[in-house]
Order: C-alpha cells, then structure tokens, then sequence
C-alpha cells in the first residue's frame, strides 16, 4: 500500500506504524519471542565461562549473580587439557575432509543424474539418494551396528569369518573410524547436496549445450567448460558456508554412531561432544562452557572471514 | 525438472549404461543397507546367535515383532509421545513461522526488515550450548516437561526465510490490497487466502518440522529423565547403549513373558524398523514437496 520511504527513528512515527499495522506486530509476536528466549537470551550467556557458576537456587539469574568471577581460569584449564588440540584437530580435519571430497562427490553424481534423461529414473535415484537423508542418526548407528557388532555383525560373521579371516573389534580401533565417519557422513549427506546441484544444472540455458554440441564439443568437453562453470558460484557459497560452520560438527554423527566408545575419543570426540559431555556427562559447566565459547569465537571469526571472502567475490551472496 | 529434450546431444546408449550402473551402485549403497536391519529383525533369535547378522533369513520369525506389541507400556508410550509431539510440533510450528514469515515478506510493513535481520540473526550466531541449556533450564524450567520436547524447535530462521520467499514470489500484492479493500482484517487475509495459496510451501516446511521433531533424540536427552517422556528415537538410544532397557521397557507389562525367552537382538531391531515405519511410509507421497522445498532453499543460500 503505502510505499513512504520515510525512515523511522523517532518514536511517534513508531507508534503511527504500531497502530497501523498491530495485526502484522502481532503476527511477528510469537516467532520473535521464541527467538528471544531460545537464542537471543543465550547469546549474553556465553560470560558463565568466566564465572564459577554455582547453583544456589533454581533461578539462573540468582545463579550467575552469585557465582564468583574467575576470569580465565576455566580456559587455562581447558586449553592445559590434552582434550582441546585432539577436539580442534578432529572438528577441523573431518570438516574440511566432508567439505571438499563431500562436495565434489556431489558435484560429480549431479552431472551423472542430469545425463539420464528419463524422468523416472531420476525420480526414483532420488528417492534412494535420499533415505538416508530423513532417517535419524538413531537409525542409522542400528544399521552400522548390524554391520560392525563385534560378535554377530554382517561384516566379521559373514564377510570375514568365512574367508577365513580373524574378526575385528570395530568399536574399539581407532584406524577404521576416520573413513567409517567420513562414509557415514557421505551417505547421509550427499544426497540432499546432489539434488541441490541438480537444480543449478537444471537452471542452465539450454542453447548453451546445443551451441556446442554443434560446434563438435564433446560431452566432456561440455562439462569442462559448460556445466562446472556455471556451478562454480552455487559450489563456492557452499563450500564457504561449510567453512562458516567448520567448528560446528553434526553431534550424531560423532556421538552415535561410534556408540560412545571411549577407545575411539581419539578419532571421534569432536567439540560438540566434548562439551556435551562436560555439561550433562562430569557436570562439568565451567570447561563446557569455556569449550563452547572457544567454539562460538572460532565459528564467529570463520563467518565474518567467510562473507568477507564471498562479499568481494559476489555482493549479491555474502549473507549480511 | 528434468523437462529437457535433447536431440543433437544425447550420450551414446552404451555411456548411458555405465552412468546408470554407477548411480544405481551408489543408490543401493544408501538403501540396502537398511534391509540387513529389517532382516535381522525378522530372523529367528537362535539362529542370529548362530549365523550372525545376515540379509536372508536363515529362519524367518515374527517373535520380535510379537514381542514389541504384545502390551509393553513402555515401548506404546514412547510411540504415542513421539507422534504427539510431531503432531502439536509441526501445527504450532507451521503456524509460528508462517505467520511470522508473512508478516516480514509485507512490503508495507515497514519493520518487516527489521524482523527479517532479528531471525537472521539467529543463524549466524549463538550462545553455544551451556547457556541455552541453562536458560531451558533454570530460566523456562523445561526439563521433565513434554513442552521441552516441543518449544525449543517451534521456530528457526531457515524455515522462516523459506517461507519468506515463498509468500514474496507465490503471494501478489494485488490480493492482499484488494482483500483489504474488501474489508478484510490481516488474519483473515492470512488464514483464508493466503494459506491456501501457499499449499506448498506449508507442505515443505511442515515437512522438515514432522521430520525434526519425529526424528528427534536430543532434546529429550538434554532435559528428560520422566520415564514417561521418552520419546521413539531416545528409547533407542538407551537401548542400544544398555540392552537392559531393552528387556526393561518390553517385560514390565506382561508378566507371563520371561526375559530368558525374549528374543532381545531381533527386537531392539524391529524396534528400529517400526521407528522407521512411518517416515518411509509417508516419503513417496511427500518427495516431491520435499526436493521442491531442497532446491528453493539453496537458491536462497
């Protein structure tokens, strides 16, 4: 309706807009409560790893008061533990490992889809693709577990057994779960980002194809200087975007599916679970939270790296 | 979305062959996978002590299955928890976020943009998990509640840009102006046209809430102890870390069956299979929302 451009900031034309649009305030109430108290109110939070947070009663306020200040005493314990480098090295070489390989995996499988032709088949690809995608990592740390079980799983029982070969302790060595993880996360994954890059390559002008093809271009010719091209934008937002989160990890992933193993902590505790498990496992909320803080500073300096990155790149994309 | 004809460039049939081939390998690596557990939970006890894990059968049984639904309180309730939740999650989160995502994509609201920063916001950056966990806690006191199983996923920025976008490409303008000069109050734009115009994107976003909250083992692990609170996929999890759950949650209610004769390694995977069931059921009839809802996401990045 009205399109004035007048700018607000003074607070009468507030109230002006107020009354004029209190169903659309109201609209936004719930959503922007929910948003307030679940991540807005959190956010100040991040001082507890500072604090000696102590529970005299069951109202946080009273709690954060009343804890003693610390300072750095909480990191000085953290950053001494062995735990911090092993969680650091893991959270970001697996991320980077399912960034990079992850990504040219799905780049690679989209181009195959879009040479099959048939309506059908791509439908029902994608339907196997992504399976593994809707099921829960509850579900598929059973499936790993019917494979990998010491002592009635399908690979020792029937894979290995017959051939003769001695059984292995899978959730005891550390050798196989790096690739095990990296598999896992690929089969979950790679079929949400497939059907992501297939629509990109969808999108690309037909002619372009029909040009070259008549030109002699083979098709990977075709793929070389056509369709990678035309992907590279949609592939670097979001390859930046994996970096974004590089200290983020999928928690069932890493929590799940090594079915919490402490033999493994050396290939599989990640930062998410080590705080995790600080918090609700030893109670221990002053690491947990000094861990975590490290975790939010580290991911908030990739993010404002990241747009900055994608912002000389393509203004149209940075995300703010 | 794969409309396009091609004549001059089609690949030789024979190239066409190995793509499917390798395609379909890849396909099966994603769903065979999940048969070996359907079949163990359909395998004789005795027989998986003796052959293992194994895709066929060696003898075919339905005592797990028996054995789950013959009255075990346990395992029924955390069935009917899980489906409650999704039920009242997906509705009230339909609900929250599609209001809240209309009200932002209105060009005349003029804080709209405000509000698209302050849930976007939210995706950038965060308390971490102490003090959200802290605030579910000792601010909200959510912990032993059902709501704890709810509220915390009620509504996130992702699904409200998606609807954004969607109401700001589906919605026209010209509706809206000419249903207020109609008469119309804003909610009954909303619920009576604007709802019914937007089908899919209510269908895609309710999609991914049904999935989150079905699928969902974290919150009740961070905040519920209540036996009676344990939803399908943390019941799992218990069990699968402490097959005394297992034989706890299946025999309580039925006193005439022993645990020594309880067939625990098929039933905790037929528990798996039933958890599964209704995702799997619904998927075919909902894919085409969902890859519809995939794409339109990562063309908003």
């Amino acid at each position: 309706m009205s399109k004035a451009g007048n700018r607000v900031k003074s607070s009468p034309s507030f109230v002006r807009e107020f009354n004029k649009n209190k169903s659309l305030f109201l609209m936004v109430l719930p959503g922007a409560l929910l948003f307030f108290l679940f991540s807005y109110l959190p956010m100040p939070g991040v001082l507890i790893a500072f604090k000696d947070m102590k529970f005299f009663s069951s109202n946080l306020f009273v709690n954060f008061f009343n804890s003693e200040w610390v300072l750095f005493e909480n990191f000085k314990f953290f950053i001494n533990s062995p735990d911090a480098w092993i969680i650091t090295r893991n959270t970001i070489s697996y991320n980077l490992a399912f960034i990079v390989l992850g990504n040219i995996f799905a780049v690679a499988l989209a181009i195959l889809l879009d040479e099959i032709k048939s309506k059908y088949f791509v439908k029902a690809y994608q339907s196997a693709l992504l399976l593994p995608y809707i099921l829960s990592w509850i579900i598929l740390s059973y499936i790993l577990y019917a494979f990998l079980s010491p002592d009635l799983g399908f690979i020792n029982k029937s894979i290995l057994e017959p051939l003769g070969l001695p059984s292995v302790m899978w959730y005891s060595e550390t050798k196989y779960w790096p690739y095990i993880l990296f598999l896992l996360n690929t089969i979950k994954y790679t079929g949400y980002n497939t059907i992501i890059y297939l629509a990109a390559i969808a999108a690309i002008d037909e002619s372009y194809y029909e040009a070259a093809a008549i030109d002699g271009a083979n098709k990977l010719q075709q793929i070389r200087k056509i369709t990678v091209p035309m992907l590279s934008g949609i592939v670097i937002v979001m390859i930046l975007l994996g970096v974004g989160r590089i200290f983020n990890s999928d928690f069932g992933l890493f929590f799940l599916t090594p079915m919490e193993s402490g033999a493994l902590f050396n290939v599989t505790n990640v930062i998410d679970t080590y705080v995790f498990r600080a918090l609700r496992g030893t109670g221990d909320i002053g690491m947990s939270a000094a861990a975590g803080l490290y975790q939010s500073a580290m991911g908030f300096i990739c993010i404002i790296t990241v747009n900055w990155i994608i912002k000389r790149y393509d203004p149209e994309k940075a995300i703010f | 979305m794969m409309n396009k004809s091609y004549k001059v460039n089609e690949i030789k049939p024979a190239w066409k062959l190995i793509i499917h081939g390798i395609i379909a390998l890849y396909a099966m690596l994603c769903v065979v996978p999940f048969f070996l557990v359907v079949a163990i939970s359909f395998t004789d006890e005795k027989t998986l002590g003796l052959n293992g894990y194994s895709f066929i059968p060696a003898k075919l049984s339905f005592d797990a299955y028996s054995y789950i639904l013959s009255g075990s309180s346990m395992v029924l309730q955390a069935y009917g928890i899980t489906i409650l939740a999704t039920f009242v999650g997906t509705f009230l989160g339909l609900l929250v976020t599609s209001l809240y995502a209309y009200a932002i994509s209105r060009k005349d609201f003029r804080y709209g943009r405000f509000f698209t920063g302050y849930a976007a916001v939210t995706m950038l950056f965060s308390g971490g998990l102490v003090p959200w966990y802290l605030v579910c806690t000792q601010l909200l006191h959510l912990n032993d509640t059902f709501y704890a199983l709810i509220i915390p996923y009620l509504i996130n920025a992702f699904f409200v840009i998606i609807m954004k976008t969607f109401f700001q490409s589906g919605v026209p303008d010209s509706i809206v102006e000419s249903a207020k000069l109609d008469g119309a109050g804003e909610f009954r734009i909303f619920f009576s046209i604007v709802t019914r115009i937007s089908l899919p994107a209510f269908a895609t976003v309710g999609l991914f809430l049904a999935l989150t909250y079905w699928n969902d083992w974290w919150l009740p692990m961070m905040f519920i102890e209540d036996q009676s609170l344990v939803n399908l996929q943390f019941l799992l999890y218990r069990i699968q870390n402490n097959m005394v759950f297992l034989t706890s949650s299946l025999v309580s209610a039925d006193a005439s069956a022993s645990v020594a004769d309880m067939p625990a390694e098929s039933a905790r995977m037929a528990m798996a299979v039933l958890a599964t069931g209704p995702i799997i059921l619904a998927y075919p009839f909902v894919q085409k929302y969902f890859v519809k809802g995939l794409t339109l996401g990562a063309v908003k990045g």
